[in-house]
């Protein structure tokens, strides 16, 4: 192949190619913190004996697991405004999806830790005379923690990779900002290899540390 | 009422899905005394066991331990998280497992109780377990992790742990059972000198000798009823009831002369 590489024009790209990472890690971090969150609550919900609450919660986990985050971020930017009469900006939607996405499987995760657990724990909690949340802050989490971090950060790395998506709504993540440049630079090869060498990056340390975890809890 | 009732049981019911697992229990404990639950597997006696502290909430019955109690028969509300919390709180329990906390220091372990529940300043906390951990043998452990220690000792932090509450009344459910049987001693010593004391205790055990020696009293269970109960000795050596003494025809060898 006759193709000349040249990267070097993509310096004169520094400052969208910054915006970008910023806004994928941005992102990234909010999303998971915000997902964690609710997660949490969905965990609780799921795991308290509130018929109600259990299958509500788990009617939007099934359909957040269930449906692509592409559709569910077209769904909410286009769709829910029509029914709410509330316009969201392009971030905003963003925002909401990623997080309700992530704290779908985050509190998955979160009840598999907790239900790890074993009985016995919550027998000698209870058999001292701890109240629920004390059980529950004290005793419990602090033993599904260790078990939760692995998946937790396995989660968060496919958070990263579906910020990715925020591109379809123009919101200036890297891969959108790789669209701007390439329509301006007419070079797809070196821009689009360039923003896959930055995701890698960015994931390629986090996915080795998620594994050093993983070797170091199951012995 | 000469002796005083510790623990007081009338009517106390349960039932796991269809099986009936409870049935009509009346029981009493007096102060100061020491009764052996005792029955062939699946009768019941963990069920009863863990209904005095409330670990498993009856369907129906009363149950008073001391000074408090919670009626469970028809109409009656259902106590919340606060008022289960708090009526455990007056009792020790002592399972098979152990279940101390394995993310906790052996001090941890006992001080877990007192600070968590009963608000006490960390540093009493630590000077009562300190206390508790000499009385059981273990004074020189207070800072090992739980999964350091052998069983026995592990059964006897889980003694220290209940008794860090200052319970009215502690309950054992078959506290030698996972042990080695060299290990069974030190363990059963520890119950042995909490009876002396005058502690009141409800012990479901399947040593025969020891509940003969130790308990004032011994209850026999099938299938969720009590067959038999009285003095320890005659429930033991002269049992009345036939099922009472097939049960205990299974465990003669280990019933040597006291
Ligand atoms: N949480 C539970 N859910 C459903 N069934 C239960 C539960 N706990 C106990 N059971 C059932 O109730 C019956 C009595 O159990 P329990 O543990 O009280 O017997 P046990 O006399 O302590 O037996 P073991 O000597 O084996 O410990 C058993 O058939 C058991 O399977
Ligand atoms: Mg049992």
């Amino acid at each position: 192949m006759q193709y000349q590489w040249d990267f070097g024009f993509l310096l004169q790209y520094k400052g969208l190619i910054g915006v970008g990472v910023l806004y994928t890690l941005a992102f990234t971090i909010g999303t998971a913190v915000s997902g964690l969150v609710v997660g949490c609550m969905i965990a609780l919900a799921r795991l308290s004996n509130m018929r109600v609450a259990t299958a509500v919660v788990t009617g939007v986990i099934e359909i957040f697991r269930c449906t692509p985050v592409l559709v569910q971020l077209v769904w909410v930017y286009y769709a829910l405004p029509i029914l709410t009469g509330i316009e969201l900006s392009p971030s905003v939607a963003a925002f909401i999806t990623l997080t309700l996405y992530g704290a779908s499987f985050f509190g998955e995760i979160i009840r598999g830790g907790i239900i790890s657990v074993d009985m016995g724990q919550w027998d000698a909690g209870r058999a001292l005379g701890m109240r629920r949340h004390q059980l529950m802050g004290d005793v419990i989490l602090p033993q599904a923690f260790r078990r939760m971090v692995p998946p937790l950060v396995n989660q968060t790395v496919l958070q990263l990779k579906n910020t990715s998506l925020l591109s379809v709504l123009a919101v200036p993540d890297l891969l959108y900002q790789g669209q701007l440049i390439t329509s301006a630079s007419y070079r797809p090869l070196e821009t689009y290899t360039m923003i896959a060498v930055i995701y890698f990056i960015i994931l390629f340390p986090l996915t080795r540390f998620a594994h050093r975890l993983e070797a170091r809890m199951s012995h | 009422m000469s002796v005083q009732k510790m623990i007081e049981l009338v009517g106390v019911r349960k039932s796991f899905g269809k099986v009936e697992v409870l049935k009509d229990i009346t029981l009493n404990v007096a102060r100061g005394s020491v009764v052996a639950l005792i029955g062939p597997s699946g009768s019941g006696k963990s069920t009863l066991l863990r209904s005095v502290n409330l670990l498993t909430v009856p369907d129906q019955g009363f149950i008073r331990v001391g000074e408090q109690a919670l009626d469970f028969t028809r109409g009656h509300r259902l106590p919340g998280d606060r008022e289960l919390s708090a009526f455990r709180a007056r009792t020790g329990m002592v399972f098979q497992t152990f279940n101390l906390f394995p993310h906790m220091s052996v001090e941890e372990n006992v001080m877990a109780g007192p600070v968590k529940v009963l608000r006490m300043p960390k540093a009493d906390a630590r000077t009562l377990a300190h206390e508790l951990l000499a009385k059981v043998g273990l004074a020189d452990k207070a800072t090992a992790r739980p999964d350091t220690l052998s069983g026995g000792q592990r059964q006897r932090v889980a003694i220290a742990r209940a008794l860090a509450m200052k319970p009215e009344v502690m309950l054992f459910d078959e506290a030698t059972s996972a042990l080695d049987p060299e290990l069974v001693g030190e363990v059963l010593a520890v119950i042995r000198s909490l009876a002396a004391e005058g502690m009141t205790m409800l012990l479901v055990t399947h040593e025969m000798a020891f509940a003969r020696d130790v308990a004032d009293r011994v209850v026999f269970m099938r299938d969720g009823c009590v067959v038999e109960e009285g003095p320890a000795r005659q429930v033991i050596e002269t049992p009345s009831q036939p099922a009472t003494r097939a049960f205990l025809s299974h465990f003669h060898n280990g019933l040597g002369p006291s």
